[in-house]
């Protein structure tokens, strides 16, 4: 699982930090999103796969793995 | 003779996010059945909140709204539909009719029809009225306005204070009129409301509230202004009209559902048996006699109450649906976000920073309770004000106000 964010979309919600504090986390000056993990361990696919679904400016993609 | 087709296992109406991820949901938990996705416009899933700002300004191509691609959507073994609307339903008989003509069986359903945008009296077959729900309203506005002189811009809701926004940013006049005392006067209260009048008109819009309109004038086929209810016409070659959504129900007239300002649905979004709701449609929580429920129109909910529809789909038990409410802004170079919200109540506290600051956070609160956290320009401040409300349930009263029907 790779994971990409477009840091130019994303409008620093947060949502994907409550879905998966271990792989995502925010700017403290902006909230934009920092991908702490692009490759994490598998064991963390269905977390990742919901902050994906959650993320209202369609800002986080799996490279391979979910739709 | 020929046998039936068999029944779709789940049907979903409507192929916009809610719709979307509710399928992507259930395949990503394994679900092995037939999906269909039913879809009213000609275009593949796209996202709307860049539609009144990156598409209206032109610094996105309009394709970039796209939810998702064709191999990914193949991805998801759907019977796709787009390009029709359902027109009837017979939940009894769980059958769809759509406006193909084609009838589809399903074993549920779930209903993600969104809204639509409400119109004025007399603003169609007027040129140069607009409404902005879909991709190519963006696309058609953003057309006229190479050409507008001056712009009137009617409601001064999300949606009418960020077109707006867009319209002064690419050097046209604008005057935004709304018959309350402030802009976003429902969801941010008086004080912040306040605060953002003044963003506006420092911004040159030229502000008209406490200001009603009964509908467009017109000469020739083509819009001039709009008249207020006083009276007065406010001149403008291209008008859009931002007055709210109306959720789109019509469809469901003669289904057997409850319909009321929405579709009605108990606390697990579930309007009958073998039938669920999300997003704007979705008036949850109203079934029995507790009341009529709240219905929610914005983006996180659509995706928070798909993903809770695929899992009660999926038979993965869950207590009742109690999102914590989330919207949020852009206006200008300013970033309002709003947790839970700011009934008219409600007393408004500034937190951190000063409303002189252009950067803030503010408290509101009912009765002793926190019940909505405003950030203005304050998103590394914010991250935690989901917490805070989690902690103490969120606010009764996050309801869009019912609507005389």
């Amino acid at each position: 699982m790779r994971i990409s964010v477009a840091e130019d979309r994303c409008v620093a919600a947060g949502h994907c930090v409550v879905a998966a504090p271990e792989v995502f986390d925010q700017r403290e000056d902006d909230g934009v999103v920092v991908l702490l993990d692009p490759r994490p361990p598998a064991g963390f696919r269905e977390t990742v796969e919901e902050a994906a679904l959650l993320c209202p400016a369609a800002a986080i993609r799996l490279v391979n793995g979910a739709a | 003779m020929s046998a039936e087709p068999a029944a779709t296992d789940v049907a979903i109406v409507g192929a916009s996010v809610g719709g979307l991820t509710v399928a992507r949901a259930l395949r990503r938990r394994g679900f092995p059945g037939s999906l269909a996705l039913i879809g009213a416009e000609d275009e593949l899933p796209y996202d709307r909140p860049p539609l009144s700002k990156e598409v209206l300004s032109g610094r996105w191509p309009p394709d970039r709204t796209r939810l998702s691609e064709r191999p990914a959507l193949d991805g998801l073994g759907l019977d796709l539909r787009l390009g029709r609307r359902a027109v009837a339903l017979d939940a009894a008989r769980h059958r769809l009719t759509l406006s193909d003509g084609a009838t589809l069986r399903y074993g549920r359903l779930v209903v993600a029809t969104g809204s639509h945008a409400r119109s004025l009296p007399g603003q169609s077959g007027l040129a140069g009225v607009h409404t902005l729900r879909t991709l190519s309203d963006s696309v058609r506005l953003r057309a006229d306005l190479r050409t507008a002189r001056r712009t009137v811009v009617v409601g001064a809701g999300v949606l009418g204070c960020e077109i707006a926004a867009t319209i002064r940013d690419l050097g046209l006049p604008v005057t935004l009129v709304e018959p309350a005392a402030h802009p976003m006067e429902r969801l941010l209260g008086a004080t912040i409301g306040g605060e953002l009048a003044r963003l506006h008109t420092g911004h040159g819009v030229r502000l008209l509230t406490s200001t009603p309109v009964t509908g467009p004038v017109g000469a020739a086929g083509r819009v001039t202004g709009v008249r207020t209810a006083a009276g007065d016409v406010v001149p403008g070659d291209v008008v859009v009209v931002a007055v709210g959504a109306r959720p789109a129900t019509d469809w469901l007239a003669g289904s057997g559902l409850t319909v009321d300002d929405g579709l009605v649905c108990d606390d697990r979004c579930r309007a009958a048996d073998d039938v669920y709701a999300v997003g704007d449609v979705a008036r949850f929580g109203g079934a029995g006699p507790a009341g009529r429920g709240v219905r929610l129109e914005n983006r996180t909910n659509a995706t928070e109450q798909a993903l809770f529809v695929a899992a009660d789909l999926l038979g993965t038990p869950a207590a009742g649906y109690r999102p914590v409410p989330y919207f949020w802004s852009d206006q200008y170079q300013v970033r309002i976000q709003v947790y839970g919200s700011v009934p008219a109540r409600s007393s408004v506290r500034i937190v951190e920073g000063t409303l002189d600051s252009h950067r803030f956070v503010a408290h509101a609160e009912l009765a002793g309770r926190l019940v909505g956290v405003v950030g203005w320009n304050s998103a590394g401040s914010l991250r935690t004000a989901r917490r805070l409300l989690d902690t103490t349930g969120p606010a009764p009263a996050t309801a869009l106000p019912i609507r005389p029907l």
